[in-house]
């Protein structure tokens, strides 16, 4: 029985199977879980961004009608501080520590002093959501109001008040990476040299989906079910049963089903999900919470919030001779789950960009304020990185008088296919950059647009381009080096493949898809490796009861880390397959090949034995191999051997409203290298929205904090602007294609290259548009009309 | 998101309203909801009583009567956008109508709900004080009507009594020769005006200005005409100097408020430019 050649699907545009659930309002979220029985829960906050709890009275609330419990952190024995899982100190040989990492507790409950606006310092439990909240109003909370610090720049300051005792200073680390000798040397003898302040400002991350969690304990099998609204929910059920709440690993099942978007927000464990759990055994009910979207802007991880002193040392020629970067990184008021690692090694490691550069060396120091706790956000420490690298490229460009792109040009790394040593520890996989920046500079008439530009000048008009070219290292991670770097986990995936009797398959996946597109992508993988329609794979993931040990979504490392995994399982799956044909055909099994759906003979297609009836054989096995374990299920874990680097070039063209300062974008240019491709609409997607949010930082986001009262004034969607269709143009996006040899997949990651590049590249636009007024610099984001008209009016009055 | 306990109360004539208006403690009116219902959610509101407006009869619709176009005061954003009445004959009202919000609340809210509530950012007052609408409230003493310019009194505060209904919003066709036009500055957010201003003016055969409105939303704790600017207008030949010299005078009278959308100095130049924008706007519109 031939089989006609199946088309590959690698490759191919095929629509998300996930989506019409979706659209059509049938996803099953966290709060879609039914649960009989269930009590709610509603946090009391501190409305204050620092203040001392002198008592908390909750009388009134325990006699509120459908009140189940009230805690306040003393009532939580036995529990454990949420755990910070990256370490930097010396005595664990972390490369880079000049000061130890301050452990400092993040309790689930506080019980002593709140340290953010929103930090829970009660649990009000109830019959209904309503009741929950109305007896969360009656909890009195007598507070000792403190002095707070927001400001990243003052949070270190000689006065700023103090939030940990174990933390003196506010300063939670200090760290270096690169050479200082040599990059001060660089400096010395550098002919010319440009410093600016760079702020990369706060941002939230605002997944659609609120945070949600609901814990059911189970009496009778002494089992805790959590849903919960997790990107990696094995670490979820680690850290909670490991280090908080010391339950037996076994007996807790952590499922997260259909998840609204993360971009890193859902990473890590929250206070919240630990109190409910606990409740629940307490109570032994379940105890479900869903977040409002004030809580979500209280209480979701924050994003980037750095202060950068850069420069850039250049031969005249305009070589880069030298970079020194200086970083105050605000991690807020408690160390999340990774943040120590986002400001460090996910941020110094990715300064050597796509540029030989004669030395670089880079300073960080973080510190804790009265602010929501800061951790990793869609890019995570690279977007920082490139931020930084992409503004001091092009104010070096423009001192010496050099075009922005010639510039970069001269600074490429050649291509290289195998490795490429940077000066800040890592390595990079394979790259091609000047390639990359060709085809960009393909795609329009540069040369054109300058001219353009000239005339539009000359007509008062204000316009400008920008460019970002960007490197990012994802396909997170290789677990030996992250574990010399202080990461508590490995950081490989797993990935099982289940035949059943019938030929029909389901892949489990230790990947978690929270809007990323796994169940197409990963079904269209195996698919398209076994030969089978697509239809015939089915995949499941996001549940500890159902997948192998599995590290989740984060850091662009699905397709190459888990789609990895799943690919040896494939492998192993073919290989059994063929000894079972094997017998079947009377063969030996190394003279059998699998081609297009069907084992056969080398050569011969016509001795085949189809997958469906390997499949029946491996459960009927009747007619079966001697010594051969019935079944067709592999499972492997998948520990890359690096990361993956993908790169790009972007460009923006922008023209400023003389009047009133409003940047508009004209057009907006990418080409992406993310190595192999699996689904190209699905990666357009990513770079798509990737870009949306690149823009929105420089245009719109941010997280602001009154100084005065530390109370955040962006706390809604009516006053915090996340880009919407409209405010964005149509983008113009290619790729080139440079296989990883990381990964027999040849994929490298495309979760987060777009916000990464975009940032820069809009940002650098308008420092262009503004130059004819003399601006060179732009010092911080967003930039809202108001900024931008600003700057033009103090341009003026400098001329 | 669960709001404190209320009462219901849904009255099904503008008699019944008015009694529980005047009988019930703490009560408010619902009338669209897109302003109450947030605020109540995030319990910033907390009335005992919420009297919903929508199964009262005869408050919708839109409807000509002469030269005045009579709007229900439960005429939803979307009713005054696609009405072909104010399309017609008042389009900048239909216009002002399209940009409030997103269409879910241009669908549930409402005319008299917004005018009633009188967010200091909201677009329509603008159109409002520069058209001269005219609201009609109902209250236990009978109906009275309130020139736009005198109903925007503070800070969400207007002068609909405690015991009275906004029931109706009356605006006045301007003649012939006229042309309006309103623009507005989004909050990137919100979308609520940081800045909208609304021009109308009437043109002459010889191109002179004889009548000009001026209304400024967004900028300040209150829509205000901007007096200062009509007088500029009053009697010109509109050219480009001349537009741009009765707009200097925008932010006069506003009492300009500063916040994370702009300084005090950046909205009252806002203020300029957006008058500028929409008087040139209206004159196009008014020369044809």
């Amino acid at each position: 029985m031939a089989t006609a050649s199946v088309e590959r699907l690698i490759g191919k545009s095929i629509k998300r199977r996930e989506d019409p659930r979706f659209i059509t309002g049938r996803g099953s979220y966290v709060d879609d879980i039914k649960l009989p029985g269930a009590t709610w829960a509603a946090f009391v906050r501190s409305p204050h961004a620092h203040a001392r709890i002198r008592s908390i009275d909750t009388a009134a609330a325990r006699k509120h009608p459908g009140v189940v419990a009230v805690y306040t952190g003393q009532d939580m024995t036995g529990v454990n501080s949420l755990p910070c899982g990256w370490d930097l100190r010396k005595e664990k040989n972390i490369p880079g520590v000049v000061q130890d990492l301050a452990m400092v507790p993040h309790m689930p409950l506080t019980a002593d002093v709140a340290r953010h606006v929103g930090d829970p310092v009660a649990v009000v439990i109830a019959d209904s959501q309503a009741a929950a909240a109305d007896a969360a109003e009656k909890v009195k909370v007598d507070w000792e109001v403190l002095t707070a610090v927001t400001s990243t720049e003052r949070a270190a300051a000689g006065d700023a008040p103090q939030l940990h005792a174990g933390a003196p200073g506010n300063v939670a680390f200090r760290w270096e990476i690169g050479d200082g000798v040599a990059t001060d040397a660089a400096f010395k003898s550098a002919p010319v040299t440009v410093k600016r302040r760079i702020v990369n400002q706060r941002l939230v991350a605002n997944a659609m989906e609120p945070r949600a969690c609901a814990a059911r304990f189970d009496p009778a099998t002494g089992e805790l079910t959590l849903w919960v609204t997790s990107q990696n929910p094995h670490v979820h059920r680690l850290l909670m049963c490991a280090f908080v709440l010391g339950i037996p690993e076994h007996k807790v099942r952590v499922i997260s089903p259909d998840v609204g978007g993360g971009f890193g927000s859902k990473i890590f464990l929250y206070n919240e999900e630990v109190v409910c759990s606990w409740a629940s055994r307490q109570l032994q009910r379940p105890v479900r919470w869903t977040a409002t979207r004030r809580e979500a802007y209280l209480t979701d991880a924050h994003g980037r919030d750095h202060v950068t002193d850069a420069e850039i040392a250049l031969s005249r020629e305009g070589k880069i001779l030298g970079l020194r970067v200086k970083t105050t990184a605000n991690l807020g008021a408690y160390l999340s789950t990774f943040a120590p690692a986002v400001p460090t090694f996910l941020y110094g490691t990715l300064l050597n960009g796509v540029y030989a550069i004669g030395a670089i060396h880079c300073q960080v120091t973080g510190v804790f304020s009265n602010t929501t706790a800061v951790d990793a956000y869609r890019g995570a420490g690279r977007p920082e990185a490139c931020y930084v690298l992409e503004r001091i490229v092009e104010a070096g460009a423009r001192a010496l008088g050099m075009d922005v792109a010639e510039l970069r040009k001269r600074n490429f790394i050649p291509k290289f296919a195998d490795g490429f040593q940077t000066l800040v520890a890592v390595a990079y996989d394979s790259g091609d950059y000047g390639v990359a920046l060709d085809k960009l500079l393909g795609m329009f008439d540069y040369k054109g647009f300058r001219a353009e530009q000239a005339a539009a000048r000359q007509q008062g008009r204000l316009l400008g381009i920008g460019f970002s070219t960007y490197i990012e290292a994802c396909s997170i991670a290789p677990s030996k080096v992250v574990g010399a770097l202080g990461a508590g986990a490995g950081l490989y995936e797993s990935g099982k493949v289940r035949v059943h009797p019938t030929g029909m398959v389901t892949v489990y996946t230790g990947s978690h898809s929270h809007g990323q597109g796994h169940e197409t992508t990963f079904a269209q993988l195996v698919a398209d490796e076994l030969g089978l329609p697509v239809e015939q794979v089915e995949v499941v993931h996001g549940d500890t009861g159902a997948i192998p040990f599995g590290m989740g979504t984060y850091g662009s490392r699905s397709a190459s880390v888990g789609g990895t995994a799943l690919h040896m399982s494939v492998g192993k799956i073919k290989e059994k397959g063929k000894k079972i044909a094997a017998h079947l055909l009377e063969a030996s099994p190394s003279d059998i090949e699998y081609v297009n759906g069907q084992f056969q003979v080398k050569g011969f297609p016509s001795k085949a034995v189809p997958f469906g009836a390997v499949s029946l054989t491996a459960y009927v096995p009747h007619n079966y191999p001697e010594g051969l374990e019935p079944g067709l299920e592999e499972t492997s874990f998948y520990d890359p051997s690096n990361f993956c680097f993908p790169f790009g070039a972007h460009a923006c063209v922008v023209e400023v409203d003389r009047e009133t300062g409003q940047v508009k974008i004209l057009k907006y240019l990418a080409v992406d290298d993310v190595g192999n491709v699996i689904n190209p609409m699905i990666v357009d997607g990513m770079v798509h929205g990737g870009i949306a949010q690149g823009v929105g930082q420089a245009l719109w986001e941010g997280a602001v904090y009154d100084d005065a009262s530390g109370q955040l004034v962006t706390g809604s969607l009516m006053d915090y602007a996340v880009p919407k269709a409209d405010m964005l143009p149509m983008y113009e996006t290619e790729r080139t294609v440079t296989p990883t040899p990381v990964n027999p997949l040849g994929v490298k990651g495309a979760g987060e290259t777009g916000t990464i590049a975009a940032t820069p590249a809009v940002v650098n636009a308008v420092v262009d548009a503004l130059a004819p007024l003399g601006v060179d610099h732009i010092e911080t984001m967003p930039l809202t009309a108001e900024r931008v008209w600003t700057i033009m009016q103090t341009a003026k009055a400098a001329t | 998101m669960y709001p404190a306990a209320f009462e219901y109360h849904a009255p099904t004539s503008v008699r019944d309203a008015l009694g529980l208006l005047g009988s019930l403690e703490d009560a408010k009116i619902l009338a669209g909801g897109h302003s109450l219902v947030p605020m109540m959610k995030l319990r910033l509101a907390q009335p005992k009583h919420v009297i919903d407006l929508r199964k009262v009869p005869g408050l919708t619709g839109i409807k000509e009567e002469g030269s005045t176009i009579v709007l229900g005061a439960m005429a939803t954003h979307w009713d005054v956008e696609s009405s072909p009445i104010l399309k017609a004959k008042a389009p900048v009202v239909a216009e002002t109508a399209a940009v409030i919000g997103d269409p879910a609340v241009r669908n549930k809210g409402t005319i008299g709900g917004s005018l009633a509530h009188a967010d200091p950012a909201a677009d329509m007052p603008a159109t409002a004080i520069a058209l001269g609408f005219e609201l009609v409230c109902e209250g236990p003493k009978g109906r009275r009507t309130v020139k736009a310019d005198d109903w925007f009194q503070g800070l969400m505060s207007t002068a609909l009594g405690e015991d009275e209904l906004l029931v109706e919003v009356r605006v006045p066709v301007w003649p012939a020769g006229s042309g309006a036009c309103y623009m507005k500055f989004p909050h990137p957010a919100s979308r609520f005006a940081v800045v909208g201003v609304c021009a109308a003016v009437t043109l002459d055969k010889n191109g002179a200005c004889t009548r000009a409105g001026v209304g400024v939303t967004g900028a300040g704790t209150k829509a205000v005409r901007a007096r200062g600017v009509e007088a500029g207008l009053a009697g010109k030949r509109l050219d480009a100097a001349a537009i741009e010299a009765a707009a200097q005078k925008a932010a006069e009278g506003v009492d300009v408020q500063a916040d994370l959308q702009g300084s005090v100095e950046y909205k009252a130049h806002l203020c300029r430019v957006f008058a500028r924008r929409a008087i040139e706007a209206a004159v196009k519109r008014a020369q044809g």
